[in-house]
């Protein structure tokens, strides 16, 4: 049995449906990643899951325990969930030192002043906190302060941990390695994540899987594999990872690119799907000699090279439209202002309407 | 700085120097001197005998008393209205914090008058109401009491304590208290641990300007306590300047209670200064969810019904009074359509010399001081804000000043400073009410002007000045647009409350330089009380068209950008 459970949770703000009928399966242990653009309606989700927000429908569960359902009038306050949570913004009380910001939750929970302090030092321990315990937070980084509200929200050993955007206020090295730290305390305490992101490697790097949504419906749930290597659809496609789109149509019964060059036959979708798009990822991209690549091959021209360091950034003009090429930096690739001939090794074609 | 542009940079801080120290540290300095250096050598003893005097000491005993009172009674009511209007559901808020506002515009000692036309113990309208009709056989509450001046003054201040609190409360993190609920806290708890805690600085601070403002504060005291001899600093340094015509022990007893005032004023400032930065937490994110709101279920109409009943009997009464008061052909008349007409107001507005003098000078003395206040602050800003010379540290300190120093205070300095003892004799014109405006209302214009110099980042100017502009280019087409609103800003907030100043030109005035303010006291103290209400209506008008104007055009400029 699910240990998560969203059965059609719906959210209108007005007029403005923010999530559309969300069904989510989170199994124990299980790091589940939200992903999308700003207002997609992932945060929405995670503070319905908090209890910040009510529903408009559907219901939510933890086990059989039933948290909220507008149906049954039935809604169990955030601070009677159990569940923990890190915010953006860190959010530790700057009038409480560290270590009272760890035993916050303990405290209000009433428990023997032996058990808060060793369930707060276990806490502290576990973020590499301990030496900084009397210190208010204001004292400490960026990062100082993300791990006292991780630390926090351990304090009460949850099941469910709900994390909203907790790197993003953090410097990049920084989001790099507090996202193995929160793997390990994972491992360690084995809770579940709901983790919110727009940041689509970090999603990539924790997740055991990741729900893409825009505009409050969900485009594809699956593993970070599954999600790069086979995108549900365009929106998919473009938003995780680099991406090339060609426009084409389907014209007298032969695919062609837009402004008239032809599809060799390996590029050509194998059904007529009117308007349409050829997508390609740039490293997915080789540059291969005349005569080679066979019928997965277009000619361009190159614009723009750029080297950026590991690999070199290409532009390249395809019959009017732009296809970006990464390459290694070792590999020899053509000069701005010559042809070239492109081989795209994954090709996907996505019909117009699919958005 | 390269040398070029040396000479006028010096030059600059030297005029702001100069208008600072003649206008604000000499007065000062000179109330010090007569306080402590008698017949030519220092004299704490003399000091220490003047305090004691039973009238002085009385007078810094009720000072402490009503401040105290003042700012524990404007601290919860402010407090509570800032947490009712943020925080709860109450219907209507927004519209109840604009009128938790007003009291803000509304000059107290008007306040204080139309409050003794309701509840002086024998004439008020409210206390004959109780003993006539409902049988009572004496006031039910008398006002000219140290508990009805702390009850006037706390209506008027505690707007201080709700508008800093609002924005704490406005600007905080939602997410802070969102963890303490996900950790386990009910919104009972969440509000005594966190938020209070995390807004106690911004209460303190609102606390504290109350407290500076009430101590030094004249109109209310004069109004309500000379009755009953209740007298506070400020009003004793009128009654003893007023009286003795300038005698010497006056002057003594006077300058001693204005430095006590001034210490005390410092003293709070720094105490504040110390609230604010030792506990001034970073606690505003960007990311804002609508914080939580306390759904108050059955307590929502009461509240509503409270909160209506408080705005109607602290502002909606007393203005009403002002107004009707000022229609009655006679004082005591009752409330009839016979009784109530506009002659009085025609009449002063028209035909009645003493108010006619006293709009007019009021016009013209706020409207220059709003002016040279206005182009001073804007320099003397720039020079603090953005000019890296030697010699800043004194500007500093003697812009530093203006704020701690209260009005009677000024008043009584400008008195020293310039009545003929050093060559310049302004006693007895209105150009003595001038220089105290301005260095009365300095503070307001600095403040102002530096919070717009702060905007204009220092590679606005750069970038003008590698496209090729000179300094004064630079200033005259970048720095200037970029603060004009604070300049506007600084003008408004100098010409308005200087349409209703009092402490200052009660001490200043001459028979033929009465300000609106002061013509309204005289006029009460004299009696007039149809004709003090009439033009003290006419004042409400004045301010409340200039308030409205002046948000209007701040709204239009901050839309316009």
């Amino acid at each position: 049995m699910a240990h998560l459970r969203l059965v059609n949770v719906t959210k209108r703000f007005g007029d403005v449906t923010a999530v559309n009928g969300l069904n989510i399966d989170i199994e124990k242990g299980e790091c589940f990643s939200m992903l999308g653009p700003s207002g997609c309606g992932k945060t929405t989700t995670l503070r319905m899951v908090a209890g910040f927000e009510d529903l408009s429908d559907g219901e939510i569960y933890t086990g059989d325990r039933l948290l909220s359902s507008p149906k049954k009038n039935y809604y169990l306050p955030p601070e009677k969930r159990d569940f923990g949570m890190v915010f953006q913004a860190f959010a530790v009380w700057p009038h409480m030192s560290v270590y009272e910001n760890v035993a916050f939750p303990l405290r209000i929970r009433h428990l023997g002043s032996s058990e808060i302090e060793k369930r707060t030092r276990d806490a502290l321990a576990s973020t590499n906190l301990l030496g900084a315990a009397n210190d208010s937070p204001d004292s400490l980084s960026g990062g100082g302060k993300q791990r006292v509200a991780l630390a926090r929200a351990l304090a009460i050993n949850p099941d469910v941990m709900l994390l909203d955007e907790p790197l993003s206020s953090l410097d990049p090295h920084l989001r790099e390695e507090m996202r193995f730290e929160i793997k390990d305390l994972q491992r360690k305490y084995g809770f579940s994540i709901i983790y919110v992101t727009h940041d689509q490697a970090e999603a990539m790097a924790l997740s055991d899987r990741i729900l893409v949504m825009k505009l409050g419906v969900v485009q594809q749930i699956d593993t970070p594999l599954a999600v790069y290597n086979s995108p549900a659809n365009k929106f998919v496609f473009s938003f995780i990872g680099l991406s090339n789109f060609l426009d084409a149509e389907w014209r007298d019964g032969v695919p062609v690119l837009r402004g008239g060059m032809p599809l060799p036959d390996g590029l050509a979708p194998d059904r007529n799907m009117g308007s349409f798009s050829l997508a390609s990822r740039p490293s997915e991209i080789d540059f291969v000699s005349e005569g080679e690549g066979g019928s997965y091959a277009l000619e361009g021209v190159v614009t723009r090279k750029a080297f950026l360091g590991e690999i070199i950034d290409y532009q390249v003009n395809v019959g009017g439209q732009e296809v970006r090429v990464q390459k290694g930096r070792r590999a020899p690739g053509p000069d701005v202002g010559s042809a070239c001939r492109l081989r795209l090794l994954r090709p996907f074609w996505y019909a117009e309407e699919e958005g | 700085m390269k040398r070029r542009g040396f000479g006028t940079a010096q030059v600059i801080l030297f005029l702001s120097i100069a208008i600072l120290v003649v206008v604000v540290a000499v007065p000062v300095l000179l109330i010090f001197l007569n306080a402590f250096w008698v017949n030519g050598s220092f004299n704490v003893a003399d000091v220490i005998r003047i305090i004691r005097e039973p009238d002085t000491w009385q007078a810094l005993v009720n000072s402490l008393i009503i401040a105290s009172g003042t700012t524990i009674g404007s601290t919860i009511v402010g407090t509570f209205f800032a947490w009712l209007v943020t925080r709860t559901d109450l219907p209507f808020k927004r519209f109840m914090k604009g009128m938790f506002l007003v009291p803000f515009m509304l000059p107290s000692f008007i306040g204080a008058l139309a409050w003794k036309m309701l509840l002086s113990p024998r004439a008020g309208f409210i206390n004959r109401f109780f003993m006539q009709n409902l049988g009572f056989d004496g006031p039910i509450f008398n006002i000219y009491s140290y508990a009805g001046i702390m009850m006037v003054e706390v209506m008027y201040l505690f707007p201080f304590v709700f508008i800093q609190v609002c924005g704490a409360l406005e600007r905080m993190d939602p997410t802070l208290e969102e963890s303490a609920r996900i950790s386990g806290a009910g919104l009972f708890t969440i509000t005594r641990k966190i938020t209070i805690p995390l807004v106690l600085p911004s209460i303190l601070s609102g606390a504290l300007l109350i407290m500076l403002y009430s101590m030094a504060h004249f109109g209310t005291v004069a109004v309500l306590g000379i009755e009953n001899g209740i007298f506070n600093i400020p009003t004793l340094i009128y009654q003893r300047i007023h009286q003795s015509a300038g005698s010497f022990a006056s002057i003594r007893t006077g300058t001693v209670l204005a430095a006590i005032l001034v210490v005390a004023a410092a003293l709070i400032l720094w105490l504040q200064s110390k609230v604010l930065s030792r506990g001034h937490y970073q606690i505003i994110a960007g990311k804002s969810f609508r914080p939580m709101e306390l759904k108050l279920r059955a307590l929502r109409m009461p509240l509503l019904i409270f909160c209506l009943a408080y705005i109607g009997f602290t502002i909606v009464l007393p203005t009403v009074v002002i107004f009707l008061v000022g229609g009655l052909k006679t004082y005591g008349l009752p409330f009839t359509w016979e009784n109530l007409s506009l002659d009085n107001y025609k009449f002063i507005l028209f035909d009645y010399k003493v108010t006619k003098d006293a709009i007019w000078n009021s016009v013209t003395l706020g409207f220059s001081a709003a002016v040279i206040t206005m182009f001073a602050g804007v320099m003397i800003s720039y020079v603090i804000v953005k000019m890296k010379v030697r010699g800043k540290g004194i500007l500093e300190f003697l812009g530093m000043l203006p704020f701690s120093v209260p009005g009677s205070v000024i008043a009584l300095g400008v008195i020293l400073a310039w009545s003929g003892k050093y060559g310049v004799n302004l006693y007895n014109t209105v150009w003595i009410i001038l220089v105290a405006y301005i260095a009365r209302y300095m503070a307001f214009s600095l403040r102002a002007n530096s919070a717009a110099l702060e905007q204009v980042h220092d590679s606005l100017v750069e970038a003008a000045r590698v496209c090729g502009a000179t300094m004064w280019q630079a200033l005259k087409d970048i720095v200037l647009p970029l603060v004009r609103p604070g300049m506007v800003a600084a003008f408004f907030l100098i010409f308005l409350p200087s349409l209703r100043e009092l402490t200052v030109s009660i001490m200043l005035y001459a028979p033929t330089t009465r300000t609106i303010g002061v013509a309204i006291y005289t006029l009460n103290e004299d009696g007039e009380t149809v004709m003090s209400a009439a033009l003290a209506g006419i004042a409400l008008i004045l301010i409340i068209v200039g308030e409205t104007l002046i948000n209007r055009f701040i709204k239009t400029e901050r839309r316009g950008g």
